[in-house]
């Protein structure tokens, strides 16, 4: 097998993977993007980021200015919160998440006062000038994180660079998923400014070169970036095919260099980083303007939205607002979704605010959602073919049935990057992507039990030495206070004896 | 009185050899699969489990007379190793039914009486004599021990609410 295996492999690799899901980007992909005024009110999670969540640094009733830090970095892996409009803090509290388990999270509750004053704000003169770290503070300092969807610090990617000495800075423009449409709008009208964050993220992390790749499907924001490259030796746009998942950052980089990254290890090992177009914009604005992650491009799209389109939205509005901004919904949506279709996750209501990493929002119609109910399986080995990572969809679906969730271990579960190609072409219609993110949940909550038990364990283990100690102790205080006592005595008796002595007549 | 002396003495001496070397001769090795088990218990003797510690649950779940899943401070990750050593098919269900729980002070009814921290396993109570006590949520297993020893019903145990970083999508239906 291990034989025939290297003979057949560099076959079934160049075998395509992914899919072709329907682009439906049209008409969205087609307006300019628009400014969304401020809403009236904001509310603004702490923790937007992979890591800890921020932590407030504003008491309610305090006025801030737009760009005004609100919450700061907490430990390593954080990112700080802005105000993304000028107002007055009203409430730091539990709101509703926008997440399918419909639980709460910590925020910010911003009263915008309609000004939208930004704080007065300073670039930094010359940065490629600087010193590499100077610019990742910057950027850790702008609350900038993945904003493919991601959502990572950006500045502890970029701080990898100068550890894991990387050779090639790769841009994801690729855009993948149906639907959205933002990336390629910002390619199409600032290209100019996702080139400038390009240069700056590449003198950060010292990377040699960098590849931008944007698929065939969208012309004009090739032809936009590659005028806006001119003059940029080392910058190049590099046309890939339109497939999904083209834009998950393994595909992209053995696109784009060939590389396949190891199951166990990152991109970064191999000398590549992959950042999002969106994210390069965001690091040129926080760079050479000083201004902090406030606001980001989205697409709003689905059937049941009146006018489907880009814009640029702040941080912390509620998708109610933008839906309304939108010229509203026809009927109520079957489905909100934030992100795209294939990976996006299901909003429990339009009371929800978009955050840092929302590329999108779907107002999905009935006719949209309808999908059959699940059948069993066929093996007719579709899902295989489709894996862009080359797993068995089926037989692991097949042991989290059977919760063996070692066995799915064992055939690659954490290599699965839930990108959903399975569950997509899967004419059983099984829902094998929700499988995998169960299972994954769960071997993460075993993995805290265990923790959980071996500090019970050391705690328990630390209190019975303590009791040892403490009775020890008690023991030798009371043997201690004996032999004191036992020598005190003696001292008495002797001195009595003494005087006894001393007292007898001559 | 020489003679009693002495043949008690010497009687003493005699049973005490030979107890010895009965004790030495008839030694009975403690079940070591009794012991691997146990060693796999949190080991904070807690008593939720219903029996009088870890080593009493260890022995009641290796000679199948407690299901594997009866330690709640283990949870699922405990079940399932110990499942796997015993080669037992589980039902973890049960287990996520309890759910976790945490102790919970209610600060103006804490007369500071001490008592809680005598009977925690874990010295997860904080506070020294009339002081308001706390419970480092770190190091509580809930095993509720302390609840029972408190004179004024300051302290609850309370289920430890799910968040964002805690959740897990449920498994999906299937035909
Ligand atoms: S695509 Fe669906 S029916 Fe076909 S093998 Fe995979 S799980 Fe089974
Ligand atoms: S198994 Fe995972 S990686 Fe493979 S197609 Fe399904 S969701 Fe994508
Ligand atoms: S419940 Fe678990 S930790 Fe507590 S005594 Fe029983 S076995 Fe030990
Ligand atoms: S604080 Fe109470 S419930 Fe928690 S471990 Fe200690 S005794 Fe048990």
């Amino acid at each position: 097998m291990g034989f025939l295996d290297k003979i057949f492999r560099p076959l079934t690799r160049s075998e395509p993977w992914g899919v072709h899901p329907d682009e439906r980007k049209r008409p969205a992909s087609e307006t300019p993007i628009r400014r969304l005024p401020p809403p009236p009110l904001l509310y603004l999670p702490l923790s937007q980021h992979v890591g800890a969540a921020a932590e407030p640094i504003v008491r309610i009733g305090q006025k801030v200015l737009k760009g005004e830090c609100v919450a700061t970095a907490k430990g390593n892996i954080s990112a700080p919160v802005h105000a993304p409009t000028s107002g007055e803090i009203v409430a730091i509290g539990p709101i509703t998440a926008p997440h399918p388990s419909r639980l709460e999270m910590m925020a910010i509750t911003l009263r915008s006062d309609m000004e939208d004053r930004w704080a007065p704000l300073e670039g930094l003169a010359d940065p490629l000038a600087r010193a590499p770290e100077e610019l990742a503070r910057r950027v850790a300092e702008a609350g900038i994180v993945g904003l493919g969807g991601a959502t990572f610090p950006a500045s502890v990617k970029l701080g990898l660079g100068h550890r894991s000495r990387i050779r090639t800075l790769i841009l994801n423009g690729s855009e993948c998923e149906p639907y959205l449409s933002c990336d390629d709008r910002l390619m199409r009208e600032r290209a100019g400014g996702v080139i400038r964050g390009a240069v700056l993220m590449r003198h950060a992390t010292g990377a040699r070169e960098v590849r931008i790749g944007i698929e065939d499907n969208k012309p004009e924001a090739i032809a936009a970036m590659r005028a806006a490259v001119d003059g940029h030796a080392d910058v190049q746009v590099c046309v890939v095919p339109a497939r999904y998942p083209m834009g998950s950052d393994r595909q992209l980089i053995i696109e784009l260099t060939g590389i396949e990254v190891p199951a166990e290890s990152r991109a970064a090992d191999v000398g590549v980083l992959v950042h999002n177009v969106g994210t390069a914009f965001a690091i040129h604005q926080a760079i050479d303007l000083g201004r902090p992650l406030v606001s980001r491009l989205m697409t709003l799209n689905g059937e049941a939205l009146a006018q489907p389109g880009n814009y640029e939205v702040l941080v912390g509005t509620l998708v109610e607002d933008l839906l309304a901004f939108a010229g509203g919904v026809r009927g109520e949506p079957a489905r909100l979704v934030m992100g795209g279709p294939m990976m996006g996750l299901l909003l429990p209501s339009a009371k929800v605010p978009v955050v840092k990493g929302c590329s999108g929002i779907l107002a999905l119609s009935a006719t949209e959602v309808a999908r059959d109910e699940p059948g069993p399986c066929i093996r007719c080995g579709s899902c295989t073919r489709a894996c862009p990572v080359g797993l068995l969809p089926l037989e692991m679906n097949a042991r989290i049935a059977n919760a063996a969730l070692d066995a799915a271990v064992a055939l690659g579960l954490h290599d699965c990057i839930g990108c959903g190609c399975c569950a997509w072409v899967c004419p059983s219609r099984i829902p094998l992507v929700q499988a995998f993110n169960h299972a994954k949940g769960e071997l993460a909550a075993h993995e805290r039990d265990k923790k959980r038990t071996d500090a019970t364990r050391r705690m328990a283990e630390a209190r019975s030495e303590r009791l040892e100690r403490e009775a020890r102790e008690k023991a030798e205080a009371a043997a201690r206070r004996a032999a004191e006592r036992k020598a005190q005595k003696a001292r008495e008796a002797a001195e009595s004896a003494a005087s006894n002595s001393e007292g007898a007549p001559a | 009185m020489l003679v009693a002396v002495s043949s008690l003495t010497v009687l003493g001496a005699v049973l005490g050899v030979l107890l010895g070397f009965a004790s030495r001769r008839f030694h009975v090795e403690g079940n070591p699969v009794v012991a691997e088990v146990e060693a796999l218990m949190p080991g904070s003797n807690c008593g939720q489990c219903g029996f009088p510690g870890c080593a009493g649950a260890a022995a009641a779940i290796a000679g199948g007379e407690a299901p594997a899943t009866c330690c709640p401070p283990g949870g699922k990750a405990l079940a399932q190793s110990i499942a796997a050593r015993l080669g037992l098919d589980i039902d973890l269900s049960a287990v996520a039914d309890a759910g976790p729980q945490l102790a919970v002070v209610t600060e103006d009814i804490c007369i500071g009486c001490c008592r809680c921290i005598k009977a925690c396993p874990t010295d997860a109570i904080l506070g020294g004599a009339k002081q308001i006590h706390a419970v480092l949520h770190e190091a509580c297993t809930g095993c509720g021990n302390c609840v029972e020893r408190c004179p004024t019903e300051a302290i609850g145990l309370k289920p430890v609410p799910l968040t964002l970083q805690h959740w897990v999508w449920p498994n999906p239906a299937r035909a």
